[in-house]
């Protein structure tokens, strides 16, 4: 039997009309308007939505989008330096096979019994990230970085009683817009400029700042702009001395050669998981990670689900729940710590597929290869005439800050230039760091070859001439 | 005796009938911790190194970072041989259950549909996973072209008059509109005076936590006898202070409020701004829109009515909805159609700023389009009525069980949801809803309760959505019934269960000892290994 196409759905099994018949049948409705006679009539839609007509041929759909998409340039075709938060680093093709798997796809909220892989999967994220960090305590993701830090921030205050918080000024525009918003009831957010010559805080500055309503202090190691806080132990001491937390936001895939910020003291560590074997997305890769050490004072404060090892009623059979449940707006609604909802586990399980196949060694190239690859851009660009790399003297993981104003040129028109040739230069920051002239950060990542970066340093040379 | 056991006249052909319920059995691969089985020196993948001329011209500047900068010793990661990976993480796969294996209608409130496979193949093309979100426009037309078109479907489906894609989830979104409403006031000077929200009980969680996180109070409305947000109780809430009201409709029970138009009068008339959450939307697509009732702003969940995968708890993607005078305050940038193609407006004084790096969770944004693109107008009708035909269905059939309830508005219809009661099978068998949870699993699907607290005594919430079939439900509510019969006639099972998943009872008693608890493998090895 041919049903007419407008009624039968491969997605709607019971659009088909005889089982439609059937069913309304069985519950004694002579249609579906029975089901919505609660619906009062001046709310009733009287007329069908106004959409575009459907492309109901699965090889039409495919057409109609991969046409829309061939309108974008991938960085895997073009030659990108574009970082500022979101990276292109490797994506190892088991990441995507395992968050490809259908069940870690389509599965959601599931309990410790039917979803145990789940838990097991986060469980490992925790304590891949807890290794990585040093830290006894990793929540299960929140949406991104930028959450994170704002979390960070809240539970400083609430942990401590105070209401401000000293972040660095170096932070971008965009972060700083999430966080001030999101913390603002609560607690008051000061900048501490950063340091003109090295691009890391400004020691001084930060001393007169600090006082005993300071909650705590919100750095980055990277800082936005690629310099490594080489003062972040001396930063934690003061931090320290005025009674306030240290909050380090930290890039994870530096931390096979950086040392983690519990090891110079911090409290609380926030970041962004992106780098961990997750594709860019246009930016919609994100996921921010938050930990500590294991005080209980700590732990309480957390929103997140924090996914716990657990004894069954069987030896040597590991279970897994929620601990300390009780803390989430899930089980207290406002009463809870900030809220908790759906937000980036897969990214979690995706990151934690990423360690694992990593390893310390992993780790530990990935970041001595990014770090020298760094170097020798920043090395050679400044060779250019009118280049400059304002913060050169200080130490870089994967990104740097590149000044093309001496040469008379806008970054927005150095970087047309250079898209013409299929390069992407760093994001342009002469609107959000005005103070930092006609400057790009320029990111050098893994994928980034000597052979690119020759390129990179010809072709500038070449629109800058 | 169970029908599932093996009987003595199982031998020869015709092999069957099979039995109802299946004779199920999760996998269970008794898996180590991902650091049990680490080989020291394996390696699971290989970055690159940098090549010699790179390092003739600077060395090695990890090894020349300053004592307590650099790291001293590599990460104490476990070492794996990347076979060892795949078979690790794909045995955890196997030991979860997602929409593609189970009859998913047991997590009520999160519309648990199909996610068409085509769509996950649309999204892994370079095209959108590897663009980097400070692209020029110029090189990312396509995707800013699908972030305009679903913007405006989805304006059209709620009749608001402009969206954002930016929320990163639902609860991200339900912030998003509190963080809009906090700026419209305070924009207007009002800000300091109004300093409540009022929400219901029935509506998810987040309403009142986002809001309370954005500096409000909170006034939480409880059910009326029929089961309504309580008006009278709305009317004797309001007041000057009112900043907002956050609704769901049809709430969690699945009863749609007839009166929302005079709740949104009510709270109009004290100054205060409505805001839809439409988590709930996935029965009513066409059918009733936020715009007709009165509200201010309003958000979808992409993950639940528009079909992108849940993830295993995210990544989601959220769409908030605004009538154009909360339009200004959206988070920026906006998407716009200028001369030379579309573009980003990063340049909106009144915008409440970033609520998340950069435009949105694009692959779920893409997903969304080509859904909707899939169904057109007929289709999303469909999803709508038959969404709410299984609904009623399901709610017929599980109200022949012995035990069970669907307390308020008896006798009435449904939309897409019930919250369903137990506390009849309860009293006569001492058996709770968590307990049939826990059972539930030895079949194959997923149940849960409901959010806390339980108004609803022993609650479980069902909501099964378009993609089930007749014979799914059937079968669905087949497993409810023998649950229900062996809680009368054979307890034990129940209270013992899970006897065929993964796992067995786990105590939860260390999950809340500070002295035991481990949220991760090195907190329990010092905890519990360690030890001396």
């Amino acid at each position: 039997m041919h049903h007419d196409r407008r009624e039968t759905h491969p997605y709607i099994p019971n659009s088909v009309p005889e089982v439609r018949a059937a069913m309304l049948h069985a519950v004694d409705a002579a249609s579906v308007e029975d089901f919505y006679a609660d619906i009062p009539d001046s709310l009733r839609l009287r007329r069908p939505l106004n959409i575009p007509a459907p492309i109901k041929a699965e090889s039409d759909l495919v057409r109609h989008v991969e046409d829309l998409l061939a309108r974008n340039t991938s960085t895997r075709e073009a030659l990108s330096f574009l970082g500022a938060g979101c990276y292109q680093h490797h994506v190892p093709a088991v990441c995507d096979e395992i968050n490809g798997r259908t069940e870690f796809l389509t599965a959601y909220a599931g309990e410790p019994y039917e979803d145990h892989g789940r838990f097991q999967a986060l469980f490992e994220y925790e304590s891949l990230m807890g290794e990585l960090l040093r830290r006894d305590v990793v929540n299960v993701p929140v949406y991104d970085g930028f959450q994170a830090g704002g979390t960070a921030i809240r539970m400083a205050a609430r942990i401590t009683g105070r209401r401000r918080a000293l972040m660095a000024a170096s932070v971008s525009r965009d972060k700083r817009s999430k966080i001030v918003d999101y913390v603002r009831p609560d607690v008051d957010v000061m900048l501490v400029p950063f340091d003109r010559a090295t691009g890391t805080l400004d020691m001084t500055a930060l001393s007169s700042a600090l006082g005993p309503d300071v909650a705590c202090v919100f750095i980055e190691n990277p800082t936005y702009l690629g310099t490594i806080e080489v003062g972040g132990p001396e930063i934690v001491r003061l931090a320290h001395a005025a009674g306030a937390l240290a909050v380090v936001s930290v890039d994870p895939s530096t931390l096979g050669v950086l040392a983690p910020p519990a090891s110079w003291g911090a409290d609380i560590d926030c970041g962004d998981i992106q780098p961990l074997g997750i594709h860019q997305h246009f930016g919609g890769g994100h996921a921010g990670f938050i930990a500590s050490d294991d005080d209980p004072a700590v732990l309480m404060e957390y929103p997140s689900r924090l996914f716990g090892i657990a004894p069954t009623v069987v030896p040597g059979e590991y279970g897994f729940g929620d601990i300390a449940y009780e803390r989430t707006s899930f089980a207290l609604r406002e009463e809870g710590k900030e809220w908790v909802g759906t937000a980036a586990a897969l990214w979690g399980i995706t990151a934690a597929v990423y360690l694992a196949l990593m390893g310390p060694q992993g780790m530990r190239e990935l970041g001595q290869t990014m770090m020298a690859r760094t170097r020798y851009a920043m090395t050679r660009l400044a060779t250019i005439p009118g280049v400059r790399i304002p913060f050169a003297a200080t130490p870089h993981a994967k990104e740097f800050v590149l000044d093309v104003a001496a040469t008379g040129r806008s970054v927005s028109s150095v970087a047309a230039a250079l898209r013409e040739r299929g390069i992407f230069l760093g994001a342009d920051l002469s609107r959000e760091r005005p103070e930092l002239s006609q400057a790009a950060l320029v990111a050098v990542t893994e994928v980034i070859t000597q052979d690119d970066i020759d390129r990179f340093v010809a072709e500038l040379a070449e629109v800058l001439a | 005796m169970s029908s599932t056991e093996r009987t003595a006249t199982s031998a020869g052909l015709p092999v069957g009938p099979k039995p109802r319920p299946r004779r199920f059995h999760q996998a269970s691969w008794d898996e180590p911790v991902i650091f049990e089985l680490s080989v020291p020196g394996a390696r699971g993948v290989l970055p690159p190194l940098a090549e010699p001329d790179v390092t003739a011209l600077v060395g090695d500047p990890a090894a020349a970072l300053p004592a307590g900068i650099g790291r001293a010793e590599p990460p104490a990661l476990p070492e794996l041989s990347q076979l060892h990976v795949v078979r690790h993480f794909d045995r955890l796969s196997q030991e979860t259950l997602g929409v593609d294996l189970n009859i998913d209608v047991g997590q009520g409130t999160c519309t648990m549909k199909y996610s068409p496979k085509v769509n996950d193949q649309l999204v892994r093309t370079p095209r959108v996973a590897d663009t980097h979100p400070l692209q020029d426009p110029s090189t990312v037309q396509g995707t800013l072209e699908i972030m305009w078109r679903l913007e405006q479907m989805l304006a059209e489906i709620s009749g608001m008059d402009r969206v954002s894609l930016q929320p990163a989830s639902g609860s991200s979104a339900i912030w998003t509109n509190v963080a809009m409403i906090r700026a419209w006031h305070e924009a207007r000077g009002d800000g300091e005076r109004r300093d409540q929200v009022i929400t219901t009980i029935f509506s998810h969680p987040s309403n009142a936590a986002a809001a309370k996180v954005a500096g409000y109070t909170i006034v939480t409305l409880y059910p009326d006898a029929d089961g309504y947000p309580d008006l009278d109780a709305l009317r004797a809430a309001v007041s000057d202070r009112t900043a907002a009201l956050l609704i769901t409709n049809p709430e969690d029970t699945g009863i749609f409020n007839p009166r929302i138009e005079e709740f949104v009068r009510v709270v109009h008339e004290a100054g205060g701004l409505c805001s839809y959450d439409q988590a709930n939307a996935n029965g009513i697509l066409g059918i009733t829109r936020a715009r007709e009732a009165g509200f201010d702003l309003c958000h979808f969940n992409l993950h639940k009515t528009f079909s992108t995968p849940h993830g295993c708890g995210g990544p989601g993607a959220g769409a908030v909805g605004v009538s154009a005078d909360l339009a200004p305050f959206l988070p920026r940038p906006t998407v716009e159609r200028g001369e030379h193609g579309l573009y980003l407006d990063d340049d909106r004084p009144l915008s409440i700023g970033k609520v998340r790096p950069w435009h949105g969770v694009t692959p779920n944004i893409v997903r969304a389009y080509a859904w909707i693109m899939n169904l057109g107008v007929d289709g999303l009708r469909q999803v709508a009525e038959t969404a709410v035909l299984n609904n009623n269905y399901l709610l017929r059939k599980v109200l022949a069980i012995r035990g069970a309830s669907a307390p308020y508005a008896a006798g009435r219809r449904r939309i897409e949801q019930v919250r369903y009661s137990w506390e009849q099978l309860t009293q006569d068998t001492g058996i709770h809803s968590e307990d049939i949870g826990y059972r539930a699993a030895d079949f194959g699907t997923h149940y849960w309760t409901s959010h806390h607290p339980y108004v609803v005594p022993e609650p479980m919430t069902l909501e099964p959505t378009e993609s089930y079939s007749q014979q799914d439900l059937d079968e669905y509510v087949g497993i409810l019934a023998e649950i229900a019969r062996e809680a009368y006639e054979d307890p034990e099972t129940v209270l013992t269960a899970p006897h065929r998943s993964t796992v067995h009872r786990t105590d939860p008693e260390s999950l809340d000892d500070p002295a035991q608890w481990a949220v991760t493998w090195r907190a329990y090895r010092r905890k519990h290994l360690d030890k001396p």
